[in-house]
């Protein structure tokens, strides 16, 4: 059969997701943003509640998600998007209120917010992009940059006497009595891309169910601040990545 | 036996040639364009080999800029 006679609406499976804007996104090929944005879009959309959607965007790369997710957004101060995530759910019972930080964002800046909120058991979904690097002011380090790893800031590599240990915020939080889903996922293969998807599903499932927080991270890549191919990235991020932030959940409360 | 056909169809405007769906494709479907290139100038994906497609949609899976879309067709022999 040849492709024309094949494209044809009813043989479709998988089409751009409807709650995405036409707007081509300004991060870099093959950032892992681009993906978390659209498992996001989708689920929205196959869930039924985009109208109920309030997304908290971040400061960092991800600072324009609200440019692209066709949803209610409201742009946090840095790092304050869990404290105003708690002020969006506390005011709109009903609505489904989540944010979406990267690790400068939620991991340093917005430590305090971020563990106070999840202490709280506020009811919202707690997105989280870690990629070990702050992307969008040019690729320093960040408190979730692995040990001996190069960034801007760190130009031999980071070291514990200097620069003190890779920080797993996710770990810290699933210690925390108000989190309900604590889990950690990646987006470098079309597997782990579903995982991610079932996982962000079940986050925003206790958030509208009200059974506190519920935290996804996401290891993501920074070609450009790792300074390398998108898929040579993905398998740098697989090698050395994944031994300091293993992939799996680390609470799941029913 | 049921046969399956697909095939895919690349926003080539809005491809950033990141090479993802490339590595990602299980039947070695897609490449970069080895020297045209987009607006933007990037080497955006095609069907180098669009005979191999069997829909599995892994490329729209792992695309970040959503430019993949992927239709398959299984013939049943009926």
């Amino acid at each position: 059969m040849t492709p024309e006679e094949i494209i044809k609406p009813e043989n479709k499976v998988y089409s751009r997701p409807r709650l995405l804007t036409e707007n081509v996104t300004h991060y870099c090929p093959g950032c892992s943003h681009g993906v978390v944005h659209r498992i996001i879009a989708e689920l929205l959309d196959e869930m039924g509640v985009a109208d109920k959607a309030i997304g908290i965007a971040p400061v960092g790369c991800a600072v324009f998600a609200y440019n692209y997710i066709d949803v209610d957004w409201v742009e946090a101060a840095h790092g304050r998007a869990p404290a105003l995530a708690t002020a969006a759910s506390r005011l709109n019972p009903d609505k489904l209120v989540f944010t979406y930080q990267g690790d400068g964002d939620l991991a340093a800046i917005g430590t305090a917010e971020t563990i106070h909120a999840a202490n709280r058991g506020e009811n919202i979904a707690i997105i989280f992009i870690n990629n070990a690097i702050y992307g969008m002011t040019g690729g320093q380090m960040a408190p979730t940059t692995l040990l001996g790893m190069k960034t801007a800031t760190t130009p031999y590599g980071r070291t514990a006497e200097l620069n003190g240990y890779p920080l797993a915020i996710t770990n810290l939080l699933a210690q925390l009595d108000g989190t309900c889903y604590v889990t950690r996922q990646a987006v470098h293969t079309p597997a782990s891309v579903r995982k991610t998807k079932a996982a962000i599903k079940k986050a925003f499932e206790n958030a509208m169910a009200k059974k506190g927080t519920s935290v996804v991270e996401v290891v993501g890549t920074c070609s450009s601040g790792w300074k390398m191919t998108p898929a040579q990235s993905n398998d740098w991020m697989a090698e050395h990545m994944f031994e300091k932030y293993p992939l799996g959940d680390l609470k799941n409360e029913d | 036996m049921a046969k399956v056909y697909g095939a895919v169809t690349i926003d080539d405007k809005r491809c950033k040639g990141c090479d993802l769906c490339v590595v990602a494709c299980p039947t070695d479907v897609l490449q970069l364009q080895p020297k045209e290139v987009n607006d933007r100038g990037y080497h955006y994906a095609f069907t180098a080999n669009p005979g191999a497609c069997i829909g599995c949609a892994a490329c729209a899976t792992v695309c970040p800029d959503a430019c993949i879309e992927v239709y398959r067709f299984v013939n049943r022999g009926e």
